[in-house]
């Protein structure tokens, strides 16, 4: 069995046992990916229920994409395990005091909601392609109709009802989903750097950040790849969108971290001495400067000058990048850094992440690509653009 | 064979679940997991008797109320203590994995704050004659030391133990006698515990791949022997006893001595009580 003995240097005094940071990489993907999934679903409930009828080029995309990246979710956590083949002693005897406990009902819940939404947003399509004469794909799409051909107007509007009420069901779904692993984090009174009750908040409006700029990105992609033109108004929505959930994450999060500093407990030095140290490129450049403040400012001037065409693609979708990374940046920093600042509030670890192993950065990388290929093959048995070719 | 493969979960929580479990059966999901609960809680049914007597003969777990005492005045640091619990209960012999461990705190003259360091510092390492035994590096002989003592730490068995509380399955928990322990054949090794303890006594056991920590040598205590740090020390320093029993070292140790408890404030409710410690000891 390999072994994870991966002990890292530190500085002032840590615990004997904090040298052996217990929550890698791996636990810096599962939150982000809930995040994805959490902010596409945004993006597609807005179309769905609450009408931005600009966003539905990318409304069945965006339900896509949040699927891939939930089927993806409980990985990183299962690779993480000591005993993966137990973790099921978490649904069959969950603790119910505990955070965790929950998360195999809450994922097991949501995953079922996804697939349900996408079986009645693709229904249509599984049925004529289940009726075509030919092609060995139609008997699989014969199963996934259930046997049911009807797609009558009656049909149809019988189809929408649903879709509008899992829609609804799943934006608290979806959101409490990613609400809740901030809970993991901010209910920890052993960490200074988690324990807050606006880590929820921060997860939650990091997580359609992440989601509606992940959309953007793959959508401006898919419309190269097909060589179809991008939808400017659809993009400028998400692009509206972006920005003002990045205005209010940002706020929120200088808001935790000035009260963090403020109130100035016990270990507050300490906390002081990582920001100024080990935290200026993760946190200040990467996550802060060149992630956040800088795709804000690209839009901001987008915006401004009314910029369209091409310019407005490259700058809509960089910028878009750059949040990407920055919300990674942000996991990391939070999952990682609030381990490396010690519970003695006298010391800090220093973690530097192995590139390769069962919790290497190749590892976490794969398990990020995952959704990717998912989505890959999905998009070709459930294309989401016909109704915007229509 | 350590102590945490023998005792049985508590049944008693599963059984709580179980109930509830009953009002809100409505869900179908939820009725597949209450069969899959009840016949787990069955197949423990006949253990429930054994985790009353975790299997040893003689021994009542309702009829104790183990505590721990520390007397940091007569600690002298000679690490002993770390040794036999490693070998008593196969801890790694590593710099990174201790049941227990000592704090060095030494406050220079002109200097305000103490200097911290424990038997895992490198520099102690590197004074150390072999892994698995530890010594304090003498690095302070040349500095003017206006004050310095050793502060044995262990896991505190706390009241309510922040790390019962996030473990998902139910694989750690409190027995009947006051013993926070881990069923290393139910865990799965989330290490969610090891983070919500805020002493830094829990750590992840990578032979068994699930978290590992003091037990009070669960399997010594249940027979009436002390735990193997409390047995080795030469001073003293490390009291052990049942509260229950009035005359008992732990229970004179506290009724002796002006005790305190380490980080109160976290309201774990701790059940080691230190002696003769200093402002600076966390």
């Amino acid at each position: 069995m390999e072994a994870l003995i991966h002990a890292s240097p530190f500085t002032g005094y840590v615990y004997p046992n904090e040298t052996i940071v217990p929550w890698t990489v791996l636990i810096v993907v599962y939150p982000y990916l809930t995040g994805l999934v959490a902010g596409a679903f945004t993006i597609s409930s807005l179309y769905q229920v609450f009408g931005f009828t600009q966003l539905r080029p990318v409304a069945h995309f965006a339900l896509l994409i949040s699927l891939c990246c939930m089927i993806t979710v409980p990985l990183p956590l299962l690779l993480h395990l000591g005993h993966p083949e137990r973790a099921f002693n978490a649904m069959i005897t969950p603790h119910v005091t505990s955070a965790f406990a929950v998360f195999g009902y809450a994922a097991g819940f949501y995953i079922i909601l996804l697939v349900l939404e996408t079986w009645f947003v693709f229904r249509p399509y599984i049925v004529q392609q289940a009726q075509k004469p030919t092609g060995l794909l139609r008997w699989g799409y014969r199963i996934l109709s259930l046997g049911s051909y009807d797609v009558s107007d009656k049909a149809m509007r019988y189809d929408q009802k649903w879709l509008f009420t899992l829609a609804i069901i799943g934006i608290p779904g979806a959101h409490g989903l990613h609400g809740y692993v901030g809970f993991v984090f901010g209910s920890l009174k052993s960490r200074e750097w988690w324990s807050s009750d606006l880590m929820p908040v921060i997860f939650l409006f990091s997580a359609i950040i992440s989601g509606t700029a992940l959309v953007i990105i793959l959508y401006v992609l898919s419309c190269k790849l097909r060589k179809v033109s991008v939808d400017l108004s659809c993009l400028k929505v998400m692009a509206y969108a972006l920005w003002g959930f990045m205005m209010f994450t940002l706020l929120i999060e200088g808001v935790e971290f000035l009260s963090l500093v403020y109130r100035g407990r016990e270990g507050v030095e300490v906390i002081m001495e990582f920001v100024k140290g080990p935290l200026i490129v993760p946190f200040f450049i990467l996550q802060f400067g060149v992630g956040s403040v800088l795709p804000l400012l690209v839009i901001t001037f987008l915006i401004w000058r009314g910029t369209s065409g091409t310019a407005l693609i490259v700058g809509i979708t960089g910028s878009a990048i750059l949040v990407l990374l920055a919300v990674l940046m942000m996991r990391y920093n939070v999952v990682i850094g609030g381990q490396e600042i010690s519970k003695t509030a006298k010391g800090l670890v220093a973690y530097h992440p192995p590139i390769f192993g069962r919790e290497g950065l190749l590892a976490a990388g794969i398990v990020l690509a995952i959704p990717l290929v998912l989505l890959s093959v999905l998009v070709r048995l459930f294309p989401p653009w016909e109704k915007a070719a229509a | 064979m350590d102590e945490n493969e023998r005792l049985e979960p508590p049944d008693k929580e599963r059984r709580d679940f179980l109930s509830c479990l009953g009002s809100a059966i409505a869900c179908g999901a939820a009725a597949v997991a209450a069969n899959s609960v009840a016949s787990q809680a069955t197949a423990a049914t006949p253990a429930t008797a054994a985790a009353a007597e975790p299997g040893i003969p003689g021994y009542d777990w309702s009829k104790h109320q183990w505590g721990f005492g520390v007397d940091a005045e007569k600690c002298i640091g000679c690490l002993r203590c770390v040794e036999a619990c490693k070998k008593e209960n196969n801890v790694s012999l590593d710099p990174n994995h201790f049941r227990t461990w000592v704090e060095r705190y030494v406050t220079l003259q002109g200097e305000d704050k103490a200097r911290i360091d424990s038997q895992h510092d490198p520099v102690n390492i590197a004074a150390s004659p072999k892994e698995g035994e530890y010594r304090f590096a003498n690095r302070y002989k040349d500095a003017n030391v206006e004050k310095a003592f050793f502060v044995p730490k262990l896991c505190n068995h706390c009241t309510n133990p922040a790390c019962v509380q996030v473990c998902p399955t139910g694989a750690t928990y409190k027995t009947e006698d006051g013993v926070v322990v881990i069923d290393h054949t139910y865990c799965i090794g989330c290490q969610y515990c090891v983070q919500a303890c805020p002493y830094g006594a829990r750590f992840f056991n990578e032979e068994k791949n699930v978290t590992d920590k003091c037990t009070w040598c669960y399997h010594r205590i249940t027979k009436g022997l002390q735990p193997a740090c409390v047995e080795v020390c030469p001073v003293g320093a490390r009291v052990f006893g049942d509260r229950n029993d009035k005359q008992s070292p732990i229970s004179q140790f506290i009724q002796n001595n002006r005790v305190r408890v380490l980080r109160p404030e976290t309201g774990n409710a701790p059940n080691v009580f230190y002696v003769g410690t200093d402002k600076d000891v966390i």
